[in-house]
């Protein structure tokens, strides 16, 4: 690899963009295959950027990855072209931003869902099976047959998280509850399939289900829009999802990755970004359940109040959730 | 006959037709005058622009200039509709019928009057049964029309031009699919239609024909009009010569046959097409050094098949075939393998099996034989080796234009076929089979084939001659075969064939075989 | 050559004006759709192509990307000529990757002149043996390619899905991706190359597999147009019938042309994992697949063609992704369309303009014929 003499290229254009535009703070942020029209995940990272130029005035430049090698190359031409902080969203990027944090150690990173060790990189990660947990708790409060469903997006570690806590949520309430878990697929595009989202939904409605959860992205937009149609529960993921069918979300698993990227933002602004591992669970309000007007009706006060003694043992650490492993 | 009524307009009348495709001119300033009532031939060898010429007729394609009269006023034709509505009908070699329907729907296809169907099939019906009345075209109205042998097909085309208003009929070819006892039928059924005052045009190759009906003959050559006569005035030898712009030979030279070993020994053959119908039947035969043995048949009758099996093209389901070269044995089952046994074939349909269209000529020219080491320089094909060996097969042969790079598309039909019989005959085969090798053939090049096949005999081949023109049979053979309904149900020495005697034969009457030389050997 | 297209056009009519022709009016309409948004279609025009073409690093991801549409590319020819429409060049691809990838993983020590043909054959032999199967349920059970393909893109995914998300994957991480190829197993990349030779390059993911794209497409022409191999598949793609008539079982063309074809799309792991990504990764081909079948289609599956067919895509990724960065209002759909458009017009519409072409050809020769003639 020859990326010295690059390197030191770059630098100098570097240093003389970042005198050109030594005044203006400029953020970037880039997303995942999903998009940024995900109504999840990275849906709230745009909305968390949104409000940080809402706030503040300051314009920030984003992008939509179509294939692997574009997230290298996208990085790179943020970097040279002044940003001061990246921000990618999604742990495929992983190893993107890994290659090209070394090549600009004066641009700030922050990745999330992912850990990459550098001096300038802070990894953001979600602790999504406390709020799983909880959520699996609201699920087997609330069903009547005893059986509940999960529904997952693609078959990968990150979902199996979403799962696992799910399931340890349930059976904290009722030990011997039945939880049928669906993966939508192995590609992809298992994150976009709301038609099989709703199959898979219906499917484990007729074998008894009636509270199902999905962490599957714009699929579970059909996993949601299953349950109403059957009059039956389903439970929201990453951002609140309980408007889309007031009456029938019974809550979401909120992952506050519009805070995460608010704060990474505002704070690479202040100067009070550091880089480093940050992990967000309840106790820092990086996940919760949701409770608004929306679902105030089917999430009953005994439940909230089963929930929210629970969410204190868990950030008070009577309650340990395990996390899954990857082998 | 009605003799043509001199004050009358004709009933067709073309004056300086031009046509041209690209480069290629196909009419050539055409002027042409048919008077009503009369059978009117046009012959010419393939690419004269009878075709053309007739497409234009029909409303298919515009002429670039030069002008239709139909009954005496000008017409110009944007379609096949328009036509029809000027009078004109046409019956095409390849029928246009749909199988799976009845005559009578065929014939109310595309003019049923209103939405509802029931009227309009009421109405046809009466108005068929006055046609089939006046000009004796009895057909079964309610049969399916997979079910009519193909005689009564032709006749359904015949009434659905007729029902449609037709006072010109076009027939394309159309005795290229009959028996000889339907050819009768149909001339027969011509010269009536012309009695009543209906035009006939008869599109063909075949001079007999032109012979046997018409009242006057437009021969056509590259594009243009070249003569145009009364029959009775004009001989087969005259037109064959205007056709081709030379002398032809129309009959065959050719020596008695001194036949030596048998060659090729077919025994109890059974070969069954796609869906396990048998094609042909027990099949028993040989076939000795120095002669032609014809097959003659109706399409359709397993000839093909016996082909395809003998090629090793088709696997049997029962019987033997051994290629005495291999000392008796059975033969290898694969096409490769029947060919280095020395046994080549020219296939029946030249387009679909013989040549690979968009290929050159010199690629075409090592089909089947391209592994052939002489054409290969370790892994890769030997281009000049290719290359020499087609322009000699090219010159040999009289293949024009002599250009082994031309795509064999861009050659006609009897240059195409000159290739495959250079090809096949070059490979200096103990035993060639040969189908339908003068199918869509110009006469120059059937006179130049066969002879080929002749000199092949003569050199002490063994030749297996499959043909649906009987006068090819009789005229190559040493022994005629019969076949009908996939069995040989007779052979017959060239010398008692008629085309009368063969004729029932093909349809299956076995008695005529009893009057033969002899019964087919394994029987 | 006989790449033998409708022989009513001059060659240079037929090769050169129509798809420039097809490839315009399929950027004027894509004009008018970034008209209809709002932005300028000139600038978004100069954006692609100076993105695509404008600079080193546009020129290095342009050709990186075109390296992997020439290998599926090429993949998806060589089955056409055969008669066979491989639809599967994407998991192909994806499972030959996995044998280039293994290389990667386990040989990465060895030096890099060891690796490379390790790296080689075990792509082509994994991606053949992903055709393989395909092939073989057509040439003996009739099924048909274009079904079945399909079906194994859909199984490849799958497997690759399991084998990265549970046996492969780096343990202790989310990301599901191996670990790291050791640095033999990584593809010299151009800037390395050039460098070497004293030329400046821009450090991009273009990369030896490059080269070896434009060998194999000039090997994929000796093949087709030079060998009695060749000579056989062509034969028995254009007229089966013949190939019987001939000898050449289709059974046999049609195993041994998949095989071929599987092998070299299951070479894009060489530019996809060795040159740019250098660990196995979920859904590395990222479609370059399909693209392979709009580029043999454009390059009317001869490799002269196919080379330009890929550059143009490579550019079209290229362009496109620069475009949507720099003009946000066209965002990474839009791209998608323009890119639709082009296959379009280049493909599915091809006729429409060559019927006017005929047209004005056919007059001005037979304006040429008349001149003759009247002298």
């Amino acid at each position: 690899m020859n990326f010295r003499h690059l390197g030191r290229t770059w630098l100098i254009m570097l240093a003389a963009t970042a005198a050109t535009f030594a005044k203006e703070f400029q953020p970037a942020i880039v997303y995942d295959f999903g998009g940024k029209f995900d109504r999840s995940f990275n849906q709230s990272a745009s909305e968390g950027a949104a409000k940080f130029s809402k706030e503040t005035g300051i314009a920030f430049r984003e992008f939509e990855i179509t294939n692997a090698a574009q997230r290298e190359q996208i990085m790179a031409q943020l970097a040279k072209r002044g940003s001061d902080i990246i921000v990618a969203i999604g742990f495929t990027q992983a190893s993107a931003v890994e290659k090209v944090a070394k090549q600009f150690p004066a641009v700030k990173f922050t990745v999330v869902d992912a850990v990459v060790d550098l001096p300038n990189v802070q990894s953001i990660n979600f602790r999504e099976q406390e709020s799983s947990y909880l959520c699996g708790m609201a699920a087997a409060l609330a069903t009547r047959t005893g059986k509940i469903g999960f529904v997952g997006g693609m078959d990968i570690p990150l979902i199996r998280k979403f799962a696992l806590g799910y399931v340890e949520g349930a059976r904290h309430v009722k030990p011997g509850i039945e939880v049928i878990q669906n993966m939508t697929g192995t590609t992809p595009a298992a994150w976009a399939d709301s038609t099989r989202g709703a199959e898979l939904a219906k499917s484990q409605f007729g074998r008894g289900v009636d509270v199902v959860f999905h962490a599957a992205g714009a699929t579970g937009l059909g996993v949601m829009q299953a349950a109403t149609d059957a009059g039956l529960l389903s439970i929201g993921c990453d951002s609140n999802q309980d408007y889309l069918h007031p009456g029938s979300v019974l809550t979401s698993a909120l992952k506050r990755v519009d805070v995460a990227v608010y704060k990474a933002f505002q704070n690479a602004r202040n100067g009070t970004w550091k880089a480093g591992r940050l992990e967000l669970g309840l106790a820092e309000d990086g996940v919760d359940y949701s409770y608004d007007e929306f679902n105030r009706r089917i999430l009953t006060p005994a439940m909230k109040q089963r929930l929210d003694e629970a969410k204190a043992e868990i950030v008070g650490g009577k309650i340990k959730v395990s996390e899954y492993q990857a082998e | 006959m009605n003799l043509p009524d001199s004050a009358a307009p004709p009933a067709l009348e073309l004056r300086g037709i031009d046509k041209r495709f690209g480069t290629v001119h196909a009419n050539r300033g055409v002027s042409l005058s048919i008077a009503r009532g009369t059978i009117h031939g046009l012959i010419g060898e393939n690419g004269a622009g009878k075709s053309t010429l007739m497409n234009i007729v029909y409303g298919f394609q515009p002429a670039d200039s030069g002008e239709i009269r139909v009954q005496g006023i000008p017409r110009v034709f944007g379609s096949p509709q328009d036509a029809i509505a000027a009078g004109i009908g046409m019956v095409h070699q390849h029928f246009m019928l749909v199988e799976n329907f009845t005559v009578l729907e065929n014939i109310v296809l595309g003019v049923e009057g209103r939405r509802l169907i029931a009227p309009g099939l009421a109405r046809a019906r009466s108005a068929l049964a006055a046609l089939a009345r006046d000009y004796g075209l009895e057909v079964p109205l309610d049969a399916l029309v997979s079910t009519l042998p193909v005689g009564l097909q032709q006749r359904v085309e015949i009434l659905k031009a007729l029902y449609r208003g037709a006072e010109i009929l076009i027939l394309d070819e159309p005795t290229a699919v009959l028996v000889p006892q339907e050819v009768e039928q149909l001339f027969r059924m011509l010269g009536r239609l012309a009695g009543q005052g209906k035009t006939v045009i008869l599109v063909t190759h075949k001079l007999k024909e032109i012979m046997a009906v018409t009242s006057r003959v437009t021969v056509m050559r590259q594009g243009a009009v070249v003569a145009e006569v009364a029959t009775r005035e004009t001989t087969p030898r005259d037109l064959a010569e205007k056709m081709v712009g030379r002398a032809v030979l129309l009959r065959v030279e050719k020596t008695p046959a001194t036949a030596g070993a048998e060659l090729l020994a077919v025994r109890d053959l059974e070969v069954v097409d796609a869906f396990g119908v048998a094609r042909v039947k027990g099949v028993s035969f040989s076939l000795h050094a120095g002669e032609i043995v014809g097959v003659a048949g109706v399409a359709g009758n397993g000839q093909s098949e016996l082909l395809e099996a003998l090629a090793g093209i088709r696997v049997p389901r029962r019987g033997e075939i051994r290629v005495a070269a291999a000392g008796g044995s059975p033969a290898g089952s694969d096409p490769r393998a029947r060919r280095r046994l020395g046994l080549a074939h020219v296939p029946e349909d030249r387009l679909r099996m013989g040549v690979v269209a968009a290929f050159s000529a010199e690629h075409n020219a090592i089909l089947g034989y391209h592994t052939l080491p002489e054409y290969n320089r370790g892994v890769l094909l030997d281009g000049d080796a290719v290359r020499g060996a087609c322009e000699r097969k090219m010159a040999g042969y009289d293949v024009r234009p002599a250009n082994p790079r031309l795509p064999v598309s861009a050659f006609s039909g009897g240059n195409q076929q000159k290739l495959v019989m250079a090809r096949e005959i070059e490979s200096d085969p103990r035993v060639l089979l040969v189908g339908q090798p003068t199918r869509g053939v110009d006469i120059g090049a059937i006179e130049f084939i066969h002879r080929q096949l002749v000199g092949l005999r003569d050199a002490g081949k063994a030749v297996l001659l499959v043909s649906v023109e009987l006068d090819e049979i009789i005229g190559l053979s040493d022994r005629i075969l019969v076949m009908a309904g996939g069995e040989i149900i007779g052979e017959l020495s060239p010398q008692e064939a008629t085309e009368e005697k063969l004729g029932l034969m093909m349809a299956g009457v076995r008695e005529m075989a009893e009057g033969g030389s002899r019964n087919p050997e394994g029987r | 050559m006989s790449a033998v297209p409708s022989m009513k056009l001059p060659r240079w009519v037929e090769l050169g004006m129509l798809p420039v022709i097809n490839l315009a009016a399929a950027l004027v309409v894509s004009g008018l759709v970034v008209r209809w948004i709002g932005e300028s279609p000139w600038a978004a025009l100069k954006l692609m192509t100076d993105g695509a073409f404008g600079s080193q690093e546009a020129i290095g991801y342009t050709l990186y990307y075109a390296t992997n549409f020439i290998f599926t590319g090429l993949a998806v020819a060589v089955a056409y000529h055969a008669g066979l429409f491989n639809i599967g060049a994407e998991g192909q691809a994806y499972i030959g990757g996995l044998g280039t990838g293994l290389v990667g993983l386990w040989l990465g020590h060895w030096p890099f002149w060891a690796v490379l043909p390790a790296a080689v054959a075990a792509g082509a032999v994994f991606g053949a043996a992903w055709a393989f199967i395909p092939a073989w349920l057509q040439a003996r059970r009739g099924s048909h390619i274009v079904i079945t393909t399909i079906m194994f893109n859909f199984i490849a995914s799958a497997l690759m899905t399991y084998l990265v998300v549970n046996v492969l994957i780096k343990p202790g991480q989310q990301s599901p991706e191996t670990r790291e190829f050791a640095a033999g197993a990584s593809m010299p990349g151009m800037h390395a190359m050039l460098g070497k030779i004293g030329v400046p390059f821009t450090a991009t993911p273009l990369n030896l597999a490059f080269f070896l794209a434009l060998g194999l497409a000039a090997l994929v022409w000796v093949f087709l147009w030079r060998t009695r191999w060749g000579y056989a598949v062509r034969v028995a793609g254009l007229n089966p019938a013949a190939a019987v008539y001939a000898g050449i079982s289709p059974a046999r063309v049609t195993v041994g042309a998949m095989l071929l074809s599987g092998a070299l799309a299951g070479l894009l792991g060489l530019n996809e994992l060795m040159g740019s990504q250098h660990r196995i990764l979920l859904d590395f081909p990222g479609g370059a697949g399909f693209v392979g079948i709009a580029v043999a289609l454009m390059g009317r599956n001869h490799p002269l063609g196919i080379l330009a067919a890929a550059v143009l895509f490579g550019a079209l990724a290229q362009g496109g992704s620069q475009l949507s960065f720099d003009m946000p209002r066209v965002n990474r759909d839009m791209v998608v369309v323009i890119q639709g458009l082009v296959i379009l017009f280049c493909g599915a519409l091809e006729n429409v303009f060559r019927k006017p072409l005929e047209a004005v050809f056919n007059f001005g020769s037979r304006l040429a014929a008349r001149g003759k003639t009247d002298r």
